[in-house]
This record gives structure tokens, C-alpha cells and sequence, in this order.
């Protein structure tokens, strides 16, 4: 299908989240799955669909890791990861018609062991047709005091290029840098504790060069008008996170998190979640988790401007905005191949639920009517549905 | 207005580096007592932490996902991954 029209905000950010994610992946999906420091990760091959349906966009593909070791020391792995959009979002319905687009990724990263201290190298490459981001990761980590305490540093350096369709003369850079902190301590026999911090700062081209923010024009019919947005060209981010983690007497475990989140736009979050996994006889482990999050709007957002370049820096992406999220997952994994087959050791077969609702404080619903301004506001709720086959070898 | 906007950022800034702050402590202060001391959990203690449903990221294709998911549509970002495991199981 023909892509010509204005992006909604899912997928724009999506892709300037893609280019962060990719450290992400690198460090969650490729490296940090190491049990221990001094061992390399395990080797493993995961396919896995996904599918994301809420607020008039389906996001759906295919991702696929598979991780080996070799020559003692080494460890290499490599993640292919497809996303497929169908976006008739409430940004898109408002401004523009609904559209369709592909973003594929491509990661590799390599593990070094030697004398208890594990190195990682990383890269990821993003493809669209008019977005392009490239990451290289770095990262250490080290186990201290009998092995009880692991400590990771981590650093990447990412480079997008933003384009515009229709426009061949539109080019813009996007750099960036992330920097990370991690300790995982075993505190006693049963209970674990994890911090993390990290620090990411962009410089460029921030904004999406097809969103707009809407302003009051009394010579407008509908008392309002749109006009393209403008972000600051730099943002600069903190959060840290703690974790425990926590094994029941009866071979189940509870988890908890809260995550504290700021940045140089004004915006700040809390995230809070609580899990519990139970294994059962027979090869099952169920899961259940809760998630709450809540952010205050960055500085420059409005949902509605008084007037045309009201100020220098405006947006009007309901990701910028002040509003609450609350997710519900539940999931269930089940062990086949226990006796392995040739060279599997065993595997799992798995299906995993989310819903998510979001309850927007002060973005309003613009297709629903009402004196601008005073629109109801906008909330929707998305089903996140994973299905995946994990194996050991 | 933007004095007034410098003065809400400081003290958003202070309340977070001071949550931090307290996250890190909270974080430390095991680490700091186990220098006096031996390790408290000895390797034929980690049984349970061995066990997979203790791993900080069982499923590291899903968690990567998910991440995607929050991230795209959320303000925040960062400080997602977990510092590894520390099971000393081997």
C-alpha cells in the first residue's frame, strides 16, 4: 500500500524507541541474560510472533535469537525482528489518512570470557523507508565477593538518519549516547536485588517531521488549525530502577520494581510492577504480573496552543502528555522435549497476554466533537499477545 | 515564567536524584557489608536462586518486546535491563 500520509505517533516513536532499543536488545535480548558474569550466556534459539492490537493500530511480526558458544570463550548470537504497522490511530484519524509500513532489525553481539569478566560487543541496524538507525553497544560486567554481587557497565553510541517521504531533498541526524549501570546482589538464599541506572542523551533532529500540534484559529470552522511541531534538538534522561525477586517456600516466585524517571523535557514517571510465577507438575509455569505507570507532560506539550507559533518548542504527542498506563499479563509456558532430541536439550513452548489501558489527562479526543479545548479526553486499551518457542542446546 | 519553570525542573531533578540516590543506597548496602564479611551464601545455598524462575530475564526475546512496546509509547525510558544474575551456582 501506497505510504503518503502523515505518521501517527505510535510507530514515530516507535522508531526513535527502536534506535534505544536496540541497546535494549543488545543488553537484554543478546547479553544480559547471563545468569552469572563468569559464565557466557547459555546457548539458545527463541522464535517468537507478536501482535499488538489497540487504539485503531495492529502491529504485528516475527522475532527470531539465536545465541551459540564456540571455542571455549566465545559467545555469538544474532536477533532478527520485524515489525508490521497498520496505523489508523487517533493521531492519524485526526490529521491524515490511515496507513501501512514495514521496520525490520538486525542485531549481532559477541561475548568474551576471560579470567571471571565478560566482555559484550554489539550492533543493531533498523531499516525503514524513511528512518535508518545504527547502534553499537559495548559492555562488562564482573561478579565480586564470592560471586554474590554482579556488576555491569555498559555504553552505546547510536546514529539515525531521518528522512521524509515525498520530500527527496529532507535529511536529518539523530546521535545518541546511553550509559548504564547495573548490580544484581543475592541477599539471602532466597531473595535477590537488582539496581539499575542509565543516563541517555539525543542530539538532533528529535521531532517527527509529519505530526503537528493543533492551535485556536477562530477563522477555522472547527475553532482550531494544525501546524508542524517543534522539539528541542537535545533531551537528556535519567532513571534507575530497583527489582527484587523473591523464591516462596513452595517453588514459586514473586517480583516487584520501581523504576524513577526524569528528563531535561520536564517529563517524569514512576513505574511500579508486582509478578508471581508458579511452576506446576507436568511441565507448566504460569505467570501472572501487574504494571502501573504514570508521567507528567513534557514542558512544551499542549494539547491546544492559544495561537499560531505560540512558542518556540511545541508538540502535541500524547507520549509527551500526563496520563496514567496500567498493564495486565498473564502467561503460561510448557516444557516439551525434557529427554532432548539430537542435540535439544529441552525446549518450551510459550503464550504470553497483555492489556494495556492508557487514560490520558490532558490529551483530548479532537474526533469525538465539543468546543476546542474542551473535548472529551482520549483513553483506549491495547491487546499485546505473544506466542513463542524456546530451545536449549 | 521561565524562572518559575527553571525552579519546577531543579526540584524535579532533586527529587529524582534524591529517589536515586536512596535506590542506590538501598542497592549498596548489602555490597558494602559484604566486604567485611565472608560470603554469606555459600555456592551449595544457591539452589533456589539457581532455579529458572529466579532469572532476572527468563524469556530475553519477550522482555526485549515488551520493552519495545512501553518505550514506544511512553515518556520514559531506560534503566530497563538487569545487571545480570549473580547466581554463583557454578
Amino acid at each position: 500500500m501506497a505510504v503518503t500520509e502523515q505518521h501517527g505517533g505510535v510507530i514515530a516513536k516507535a522508531r526513535r524507541a527502536a534506535a534505544r532499543v536496540a541497546a535494549v536488545v543488545c543488553a537484554v535480548a543478546v547479553f544480559s541474560s547471563a545468569v552469572h558474569a563468569g559464565v557466557l550466556p547459555e546457548e539458545r534459539a527463541d522464535v517468537l510472533f507478536h501482535s499488538y492490537d489497540g487504539g485503531g493500530v495492529t502491529i504485528q511480526g516475527p522475532s527470531l535469537l539465536v545465541r551459540k558458544q564456540f571455542a571455549e570463550n566465545f559467545s555469538a548470537s544474532a536477533n532478527y525482528y520485524v515489525d508490521r504497522v497498520t496505523s489508523a490511530s487517533i493521531d492519524v484519524v485526526s490529521t491524515a489518512s490511515p496507513y501501512t509500513e514495514e521496520r525490520t532489525q538486525y542485531s549481532v553481539g559477541f561475548d568474551y570470557l576471560h579470567d571471571g569478566w565478560l566482555l559484550n560487543l554489539g550492533f543493531t541496524t533498523s531499516e525503514e523507508n524513511d528512518y535508518t538507525a545504527e547502534t553499537f553497544s559495548v559492555g562488562i560486567s564482573q561478579d565480586f565477593f564470592g560471586d554474590l554481587t554482579t556488576l555491569s557497565l555498559g555504553y552505546s553510541v547510536g546514529s539515525d538518519e531521518v528522512r521524509r517521504r515525498g520530500d527527496a531533498t529532507f535529511r536529518a541526524d539523530v546521535d545518541r549516547r546511553q550509559y548504564r549501570l547495573g548490580l544484581s546482589q543475592i541477599l539471602t538464599r532466597s531473595l535477590l536485588l537488582g539496581f539499575s541506572f542509565e543516563t541517555i542523551t539525543d542530539e538532533g533532529y528529535l521531532n517527527n517531521p509529519y505530526r503537528s500540534v493543533r492551535y485556536v484559529d477562530d477563522e477555522s470552522a472547527l475553532g482550531f488549525s494544525w501546524e508542524s511541531e517543534v522539539y528541542p534538538r537535545t533531551r537528556t534522561s535519567d532513571a534507575a530502577a530497583i527489582r527484587l525477586r523473591y523464591y516462596l517456600p513452595y517453588r514459586a516466585a514473586v517480583h516487584a520494581e520501581y523504576r524513577a524517571y526524569t528528563d531535561s523535557w520536564d517529563i517524569g514517571a514512576d513505574t511500579f510492577e508486582i509478578g508471581y510465577t508458579h511452576p506446576l507438575e507436568g511441565g507448566w509455569t504460569l505467570e501472572a504480573r501487574v504494571r502501573s505507570y504514570s508521567q507528567t507532560a513534557a514542558s512544551f506539550y499542549r494539547d491546544l496552543f492559544p495561537r499560531r507559533e505560540f512558542q518556540n518548542f511545541m508538540a502535541r504527542d500524547k507520549e509527551l502528555s500526563t496520563f496514567d498506563s496500567t498493564s495486565l499479563r498473564l502467561g503460561a509456558s510448557y516444557d516439551v522435549l525434557r529427554a532432548g532430541w539430537r542435540f535439544v536439550e529441552r525446549g518450551t513452548l510459550n503464550i504470553a497476554y497483555d492489556r494495556i489501558t492508557f487514560d490520558y489527562a490532558d490529551f483530548r479526543d479532537v474526533t469525538r466533537g465539543g468546543a476546542p479545548g474542551e473535548e472529551p479526553s482520549y483513553r483506549f486499551s491495547a491487546d499485546v499477545v505473544q506466542l513463542y518457542m524456546s530451545f536449549w542446546f | 515564567m521561565s524562572t518559575g519553570i527553571t525552579k519546577l525542573r531543579g526540584r524535579r531533578q532533586a527529587a529524582f536524584a534524591l529517589r536515586a540516590a536512596a535506590l542506590g543506597c538501598a542497592a549498596a548496602l548489602p555490597l558494602l557489608s559484604g566486604c567485611a564479611i565472608e560470603p554469606w551464601v555459600k555456592p551449595y545455598e544457591r539452589d533456589r536462586i539457581a532455579d529458572p524462575i529466579m532469572s532476572w530475564d527468563r524469556d530475553p526475546v519477550s522482555s526485549a518486546y515488551m520493552h519495545h512496546v512501553y518505550e514506544a509509547r511512553e515518556g520514559a525510558r531506560g534503566a530497563t535491563g538487569s545487571a545480570g544474575g549473580g547466581c554463583g551456582c557454578n
